[in-house]
């Protein structure tokens, strides 16, 4: 997979020239890749729909990421459908490697999300969109020893999202607010619940300035739910992106992950390049 | 690290509280001149553009940027009064969609940059644009 990992925006950029890309957004605000595969920030799921297809347009996208902290790394690829700006559709393989173990596991994640209400930039009130995502774990091994109880789940989740025109100094200033209901271990990697726990409500948040037209400075925060022996935290980061043009975008974040399985302080990079058709 | 995060969170929320600096955004924007100079490359980047300019097919280029001019020299709380149609009846009809009202933002942007209109003002402008996004799109 990781092999296959510079194609990915290189057939984009290809088949863009070839078929003409949707281009009915402002650069830079339907966001990047998520690391489920759903349009976002890095690690949480935005409003906004994947792609700049507004009202009367389809856009196709793909994305590679890697995060690499200090005892493992996860590296995701995926792409998303947007139907005229009102459905996404997405996929994305999950691998999560731990070297010191020679160990490996693999997810794959199929997920929609719908707008309901609004604009990320023209409405009045924040853009409001639902998103749904179906989690299959491929290695269940780990998680069942550490006492997940299933290994496949799904996440429910309602994102609220505003890009405010000049708010911060004269600046563009955009938040979003999260609130997923899940029972994944460390996305999934680690099961779906645990022994006499239950599904729960976790917020997530996002926050970012535009330093110009092409890049966006911010940092985001996500909570986790805390249901298997060992300790999940919370996670956060912060991020650079660019987007040359409406095209191509690269994101580079630094990552403070917590207590993963057991291993404390995982801190580390994350750099992700999405296509855009 | 949650410190840094902490500093990081709080600077980007006072900074979300916008900071009122001196001067009107007419001033920022260069005056009549500095707007009579965006309008002009703006009406020339439109006579280019292949996705708007059969909007203007009919529109008589004068009157067009007389009324721009005066319009965006009101919005941005300079000494005019705006005597041109109000944006419903300017706009209904033409089926602006909203990839078109985007199009029409980023030529502006365009504009002003060729003009030295710092990024701040530019947002500042375009932020007392998009109220009226409703007159303009889908009527």
């Amino acid at each position: 997979m990781t092999k296959y990992l510079y194609l990915f925006p290189l057939t984009l950029l290809f088949f863009s020239h070839l078929c003409g890309a949707a281009n009915g957004k402002l650069l830079a605000t339907p966001g990047v890749s998520q690391v489920e595969g759903s349009a976002g920030g890095g690690l949480v799921p935005w409003a906004q729909l994947a792609g700049y297809a507004s009202e009367d347009e389809i856009a196709i996208n793909g994305f590679c990421s890697r995060a690499s902290v200090s005892d493992y790394r996860l590296d995701v690829c995926g792409a998303q459908l947007n139907w005229h700006d009102r459905i996404e559709l997405s996929y994305a393989h999950q691998r999560f490697d731990v070297p010191a173990l020679e160990l490996q596991i693999e997810q794959n994640i199929f997920a929609a999300k719908i707008r309901i209400y609004g604009d990320l930039v023209y409405s009045r009130w924040p853009q409001l969109s639902a998103g749904i995502q179906h989690k299959r774990l491929q290695d269940p091994l780990v998680a069942n020893l550490l006492g997940a109880r299933h290994e496949q789940g799904t996440d429910l989740y309602l994102s609220a999202s505003k890009l405010h025109l000049g708010a911060a100094f004269g600046y563009n200033w955009l938040w979003n607010l999260t609130g997923r209901y899940t029972q994944a271990n460390q996305l999934g990697l680690l099961g779906f619940g645990a022994e006499n726990k239950h599904a729960s409500l976790q917020f997530e948040t996002s926050t970012a300035v535009l330093l110009n037209n092409h890049l966006a400075f911010g940092i985001e925060y996500r909570q986790k739910p805390d249901q298997l022996g060992i300790k999940e935290d919370d996670w956060q980061d912060i991020f650079i992106a660019w987007f040359p043009n409406k095209t191509v975008s690269f994101t580079l974040a630094w990552l403070d992950l917590g207590s993963i399985a057991g291993a404390n302080n995982q801190t580390g990079w994350y750099l992700s390049v999405n296509g855009y058709l | 690290m949650k410190t840094l995060f902490f500093i990081l969170s709080l600077l980007i929320s006072i900074s979300a509280c916008s900071l009122q600096s001196s001067g009107t955004l007419y001033e920022k924007l260069g005056e009549e001149s500095g707007i009579s100079a965006i309008v002009e490359d703006l009406i020339g980047l439109i006579g280019e553009d292949k996705q708007l300019f059969h909007f203007f097919a009919e529109t008589k280029v004068s009157r067009f940027r007389n009324k721009l001019i005066e319009h965006l020299c009101f919005i941005s709380d300079g000494p005019c009064v705006y005597t041109g149609d109000n944006m419903e009846d300017v706009h209904t009809g033409m089926h602006i969609s909203e990839a078109d009202f985007n199009r029409m933002v980023e030529l502006l942007q365009q504009a002003m940059t060729t003009n030295q209109v710092p990024l701040p003002t530019q947002n500042l402008l375009l932020a007392r644009l998009a109220p009226m996004r409703h007159q303009i799109v889908h009527i």
